[in-house]
């Protein structure tokens, strides 16, 4: 789960990492009356949007006047912000953040992740701040250092030390950057985050360090034992049928294509999208129904796959071990009596009972088109929405 | 000989008066694993399908001579009850529970090291289907009837997938060594370099199908095993050529996030250390068939 910098920046506030000082607005008009109670004579205003590369893509301005600060964001306020991070439909910009502007002589990166070959917390770090850690890693990887923690025990002093001499940090700031590193750990450790980026981390022209920006993603497994933490979440960041589906158990997400898919097991309902495009298709969304596969949960599904505009036909794909394809073949029949969808559904089972599956799938006089393995599952799905194209577009010619 | 898990294996089931583990648990004994003993706390002294419950594992384990878990045990407490299973001297342990927070298993698998290497739990999982050498003995939440007994290992992180490849040798009448299930979660207990070892290591296995996805580094460094020290065939199938980069595709552990997780990258490494790759989930079956045919000619 994201959230949004200034929550990212007050919960690191409070491990002892220095951040500037700050304030939220959810109008131009407040925005400039942070501003006046911040004081000073220069500001930054930064949408506050789940996603990076905000810079590059209009959501981050620098104001010398409260002025100025009004029409940014009156610009800034509505607007749905696209950049390599948000997808073609971009996020909605509803909250923006001020900060007094800093001058600085430094920008350092710095990046905490769950490194899944150590099976440790890795601590990224590079002399060369402000650009993005993959910019950095294609054109000054030596400047990359990292630094693996023993969870045992927790971040090392002599380790931060060494982190803070291989940037180059000022020996007058090796304790505060020590006091940095450790905070952004412990924050890291005792919230259960699964990462923590601060870019840039900047030595100031008065010589401190402080945190310009700050992004923090925590793990969802684990807001059980954060109350705190699951208030954040702003579902305004997120695509309304992506929540939808996830405040009923299902996996979802919305993709490009107009084939939808509904499969149990995270691993099948990938190697279905994939089958689809190899038949010359393209997938609508990824969606894993778990895997029970109950006629509840089936019927669930095909509403929600129905819900995107886009999909014109439907591929079901159901393995069925301990609940047998009879059982999963009802459950289709089911919803779809109860819910009639307008594109063609093509329905594949394997497992147990597979043949009683089908047989109850051609009994119910419902338009099914039956698969028998997925290869040709996806190639009738492909077929049937390019027939069903033809015949749509003739009926719009009429 | 299969790996892990054979009919002398004597099973506990972590958790087993919850409604899931009873289920599985007489799945279990219909399959004729031979399920000992189950532990929860405050529950010691019952009964669960004639098998007796016990309180702590180091109870279960002296009463039963238990060595073989299965942690069915809901998500806020499944990592002590693993540790639990590795302290009171489990030798293999599969976790089937779907959810434990990344740190909680950072924290497992540094317990787990306290142990020396001989006296050292393996453990499968967490958020997989578990582990079946057909004929034998079954160890999670598959449909055991979809195995045939015989010659091929298969690991997977994908559940229904691995079933997939297994009913596809079913249908060839292609059988199997042992499945095991290695789970969807970014940090797990065995890793498919592990699995592979001992597949390498077990006469009855003759070649491997190996099952990944999109995201970690595991499949790369699987390819870096299997290119140095293998001598069975490897075949592999990788889903996740269309996902999106830095979406979470169900899997917590499915997400691409950095260079060599992406499918087509996997497809491209594995492929060059000399393993035969399926190109869609339908030719699982007939790839592992004309590697067995080419191995037998």
């Amino acid at each position: 789960m994201d959230i949004h910098e200034y929550q990212a920046k007050e919960i690191l506030a409070k491990f002892g990492v220095t951040v500037p000082a700050g304030a939220l607005a959810y109008s131009p008009e407040q925005a400039a009356y942070r501003a006046r109670e911040l004081g000073g004579d220069r500001w930054i205003v930064k949408a506050q949007v789940h996603a990076g590369g905000r810079g590059k893509a209009g959501g981050v301005k620098l104001c010398n006047s409260e002025h100025e600060i009004q029409e940014a964001t009156d610009a800034m306020f509505g607007r749905k912000i696209v950049t390599h991070q948000t997808g073609p439909e971009g996020k909605g910009i509803y909250r923006v953040y001020v900060e007094n502007a800093v001058e600085f002589t430094r920008e350092i990166y710095l990046g905490f992740v769950l490194d899944r070959s150590s099976q440790r917390v890795m601590i990224v770090a590079s002399s060369e701040g402000g650009m993005e850690i993959e910019e950095i890693s294609a054109s000054r990887p030596e400047s990359i250092v990292r630094s693996t923690v023993e969870p045992a025990v927790g971040l090392q002093e002599f380790q931060a030390r060494e982190i803070a001499y291989a940037l180059g940090i000022p020996a007058a700031l090796t304790q505060q950057m020590v006091r940095t590193l450790q905070g952004c750990y412990r924050a890291f450790r005792e919230l259960d985050a699964t990462m923590v980026e601060i870019n840039p981390l900047v030595v100031t022209a008065d010589n401190r360090i402080l945190a310009l920006d700050a992004k923090m993603t925590f793990d969802t497994n684990a807001l059980f034992r954060h109350p705190q933490i699951a208030e954040l979440r702003d579902k305004s960041q997120e695509d309304p049928r992506e929540s939808r589906a996830a405040d009923r158990g299902l996996a979802y997400i919305g993709l490009a294509g107009n084939i939808g898919c509904i499969v149990n097991g995270a691993g099948l309902a990938m190697a279905t999208m994939d089958t689809i495009k190899l038949a010359g298709g393209e997938p609508a969304n990824f969606l894993d129904i778990g895997g029970g596969a109950t006629p509840e949960r089936v019927a669930k599904a095909f509403r929600l796959v129905m819900s995107d505009q886009n999909v014109q036909a439907i591929l079901v794909n159901i393995f069925a071990g301990i609940n047998r394809c009879d059982w999963v073949a009802e459950g289709v029949v089911q919803a779809l009596t109860a819910n009639p969808v307008d594109v063609p559904v093509i329905v594949r089972l394997s497992g147990t009972n597979v043949e009683e599956g089908q047989k109850i799938l051609a009994k119910s006089g419902l338009p099914i088109i039956r698969a028998n393995t997925l290869m040709e599952a996806a190639e009738r799905a492909v077929t049937a929405w390019k027939n069903d194209r033809k015949q749509n577009t003739k009926m719009r010619a009429v | 000989m299969s790996i892990f898990l054979d009919r002398s294996s004597r099973v506990v089931v972590q958790g087993i008066t919850g409604r899931m583990a009873q289920f599985h648990t007489k799945e279990m004994l219909d399959y004729g694993s031979n399920v000992v003993a189950g532990v929860v706390p405050g529950k010691g002294g019952e009964t669960v399908m004639g098998v007796p419950v016990f309180n702590t594992m180091k109870e279960a384990v002296a009463a039963t001579g238990c060595d073989t878990s299965l942690v069915f045990v809901p998500p806020p407490f499944a990592a002590d009850s693993i540790m639990e299973a590795a302290d009171a001297g489990i030798r293999y342990c599969v976790c089937i529970t779907d959810g434990i927070p990344a740190q909680d298993m950072i924290r497992v698998k540094r317990y787990m090291m306290r142990y020396p290497r001989e006296r050292r739990m393996v453990l499968t999982g967490p958020n997989c289907a578990g582990t079946i050498s057909p004929g034998k003995a079954l160890l999670g939440i598959m449909p055991g009837h979809i195995y045939l007994a015989g010659n091929v290992g298969i690991v997977s992180r994908s559940g229904t997938l691995g079933y997939e490849a297994a009913q596809q040798l079913k249908d060839r009448g292609i059988g199997v060594s042992t499945s095991v299930g290695i789970g969807g979660d970014p940090i797990n207990g065995s890793s498919f370099r592990d699995i592979l070892e001992r597949f390498e290591a077990d006469p009855e296995t003759h070649v491997v199908c190996m099952i990944g996805e999109i995201g970690g580094p595991q499949e790369a460094e699987a390819a870096a095993y299997i290119q140095e020290h293998m001598t069975k065939p490897v075949i592999a199938y990788i889903a996740g050529l269309t996902a999106p980069k830095g979406r979470t595709m169900g899997h917590a552990g499915a997400i691409i996030s950095a260079f060599g997780e992406s499918a087509s990258e996997k497809v491209e490494i594995l492929t060059a250390a000399g393993v035969t790759v399926a190109e869609n989930p339908s030719v699982i079956g007939e790839t592992v068939a004309r590697v067995l045919n080419k191995r037998a000619a």
